[in-house]
């Protein structure tokens, strides 16, 4: 088991003649991730790597059967990108794309409100279930099999977790970059249940960072309703408020969105908070009683 | 991006949305002449620069007298403003915006921006004008109104009687409903077409003769949108921006200046945070974020040295690398190749992970140069601590 793609899902890239869109869903095929079409309008006929190009994810929708879209369209183009794959019937649209307008996906994320789709991200490097799929931009090598959920607002910080998990013989299940941008397509909240659900996953790792108030959503969920272990940090606690850290939606506004608040609030809801980065895999092991 | 009052206003006039009649003013002569043309009562005479709390710090001037606009001009033109938003050194005052005073009968607070747990952009009012909201909000939270607007279909009228009545206009003075109505659509529409991230007008003034005028204004925009709005790039200034971010934009990189002296170069913004609590934990402060992102090249790397060297702050760099695409032997080279450009003069640390690490580890010990490697972060955080000595 695992959650949200595993070896049986089939993969549109969205943007695949592009630089990063080529080289990453080769990088997706070699890992064994069912890569069965790529989207470039004005280049069917063409392929990367053996996979065949359409104009329109419709198209290749119709020939492949393919039921799951990560997304490498430049941002202007991206918002556009993302409604034609869930127009098309995609049912999970994973979009790695950096740098798409707030109030853009203000408008993405009202129009797929209430129809039977997911998106992930924007800004994020996208899920990978364990030596059955990946489907993003992380080294697939570092993941190692094993019984621990990731969720993260952040990616190199999530290489570094499954890093440690790894090298501690833990392993993980299913990782998923959920982004950091201050509107994105799935939360903590949303990942946290199916987690809560997997019987593989025995803990689960959350990374979380400054601004917004998606930890505190997520202290809430886990204090009602998840039992598993969940082991958490927050990036930022040095960061100043009112200034942006990288990502759009790490800024600490009007007081809000502070790191100390939200280990506040986790710590609250029974989750162990690590102030060190470099002891989320030791925690984890102690929390297993390993 | 952050813009001027002055430039706000003259983007709300765009809209549709009433200011006084005002000018951007840089000279006595020009304040002078802009007076004469003014022809009121009251002229007010506003220092421009990217802080709140400026009319406390003396940075807003207010007569009757039109001879004396030109000397107003002249004691704030180049004068130092602290304010509670710019920090202990203040921000030098570069111009002024000059416009006509106006009789206020009643202060109101309105800002519109995207609320992020409901992705829907939200209107958030209060009778509380003039006053700081975020104080407003944890003293008197039954005095914020807030009202969101579908996207799907925009601002509908009704959005707008929401938002007026449950301010009471109807008992403060209804002639200012309509018009009230009228303002928060147009302000919807200027938020969401020119990709603002924050628009608030504070204090939004009811005057006596029964008009609404925004009194103050600040915009902010989505740097992601901008591309979209030469108008609105046209409205940077860069007197108001650190020269090393400045400098660090034009070569893609990521930085912000902090207090600290461990200057970071990391990659990825949520590793970079972390590498900085990581300092502070291992008992230092750092001197900036820098997130060289995931196409880290020689050239990134030689131009965060420049940057990080330039900090007179900073006594020791260290640098933080988790290779996923990026391959660590590249940073290694990287690194190699910009100390050879780029004389470096403190202690440096360098922890590499993943692709390739312990190729870029051997290349760097190889190398000759003055720098200690780790593997890992918490023994990396440690080094470059102990070799810059621990915060004061």
């Amino acid at each position: 088991m695992s959650i949200l793609v595993n070896k049986n899902t089939r993969v549109v890239v969205q943007g695949i003649t592009g630089k990063e869109g080529s080289f990453h869903a080769t990088q997706c095929k070699a890992y064994g991730t069912k890569v069965v079409a790529g989207v470039t309008p004005g280049k069917a006929g063409q392929e990367v790597e053996g996979i065949p190009v359409f104009n329109t994810v419709a198209d290749a929708v119709k020939k492949t059967e393919c039921d799951t879209s990560l997304i490498f369209v430049p941002p202007p183009f991206c918002a556009d990108a993302i409604l034609e794959a869930a127009d098309a019937g995609v049912k999970l649209i994973i979009c790695i794309t950096e740098g798409i307008p707030v109030n853009d996906m203000v408008k993405v994320k009202r129009a797929l409100g209430g129809r039977d789709v997911r998106l992930i991200g924007p800004n994020c490097p996208g899920v990978i279930t364990v030596d059955e799929a990946k489907i993003g931009i992380m080294p697939g090598f570092i993941h190692k099999k094993g019984i621990v959920g990731v969720v993260s607002r952040s990616g190199t910080l999530t290489y570094e977790a499954v890093h440690q998990l790894s090298t501690l013989g833990l392993g993980e299940t299913t990782c998923v970059g959920i982004g950091g941008d201050p509107v994105n397509g799935t939360g903590f909240v949303d990942v946290l249940p199916l987690f809560e659900k997997d019987p593989e996953t025995q803990a689960i790792v959350m990374i979380g960072e400054i601004g917004g108030d998606a930890e505190e959503k997520a202290a809430e969920f886990i204090k009602k309703s998840v039992k598993k272990p969940v082991i958490s940090f927050i990036a930022g606690i040095t960061a100043p408020p009112g200034r942006r850290m990288g990502h759009a939606g790490a800024i600490i506004s009007g007081g809000k969105g502070t790191a100390t608040e939200k280990m506040k609030a986790l710590e609250a809801a029974g989750v162990k908070v690590v102030k060190n980065p470099a002891e989320i895999g030791d925690a984890v092991k102690k929390a297993l009683g390993r | 991006m952050n813009v001027h009052e002055f430039q706000a206003k003259s983007l709300f006039a765009q809209f549709g949305v009433p200011v006084p009649r005002g000018k951007e003013i840089t000279t006595p002569e020009a304040a002078t002449a802009w007076a004469n043309e003014l022809n009121t009562p009251v002229f007010v005479v506003k220092a421009q620069i990217h802080a709140g709390g400026r009319g406390k710090a003396g940075g807003v001037k207010i007569t009757k007298d039109k001879g004396a606009v030109a000397g107003l001009t002249k004691e704030l033109i180049g004068k130092t403003l602290v304010t509670h938003q710019t920090g202990p050194k203040g921000r030098k005052v570069h111009r002024l915006l000059m416009e006509e005073g106006a009789n206020i009968a009643k202060e109101l607070y309105l800002s519109i921006l995207v609320d992020r747990d409901t992705g829907w952009p939200t209107f958030i009012a209060s009778t509380e004008g003039g006053m700081e909201i975020e104080e407003v909000a944890e003293k008197t939270p039954e005095k914020i109104i807030k009202e969101a607007i579908d996207p799907a279909v925009g601002f509908q009228g009704h959005n707008g009687r929401n938002v007026a009545y449950a301010l009471g206009l109807q008992n403060i003075e209804p002639a200012v409903i309509n018009p009230f109505v009228q303002m928060l659509g147009n302000l919807y529409r200027m938020f969401m077409e020119k990709h603002a991230a924050l628009v608030e007008i504070n204090p939004l003034i009811i005057t006596k003769e029964k008009t609404l005028v925004a009194l103050d204004g600040k915009v902010s925009f989505d740097d992601n949108g901008l591309f979209k709005h030469e108008d609105v790039q046209k409205m940077r200034d860069l007197n108001e921006e650190e020269p090393l971010e400045i400098e660090a934009t034009a070569n893609n990189l990521n930085y912000v200046k902090l207090d600290g002296n461990i200057g970071c170069m990391v990659n990825g913004a949520g590793l970079a945070m972390a590498t900085m609590d990581v300092i502070k934990l291992a008992g230092s402060e750092p001197a900036n974020f820098l997130d060289v992102g995931g196409g880290a090249t020689k050239d990134t790397v030689a131009a965060g040295f420049r940057i990080l060297l330039k900090d007179p702050n900073v006594k020791g760099i260290f640098i933080n690398i988790f290779g996923g695409i990026v391959r660590c032997e590249r940073i290694a080279h990287g690194v190699i190749e910009a100390a050879k450009e780029v004389k470096i003069t403190v202690p440096l640390v360098v922890r590499l992970q993943g692709t390739n690490a312990e190729e870029g580890r051997r290349l760097l010990a190889d190398s000759g140069l003055k720098l200690e490697v780790a593997n890992d972060l918490w023994e990396a955080a440690q080094k470059i601590v102990k070799l810059t000595g621990k915060a004061a």
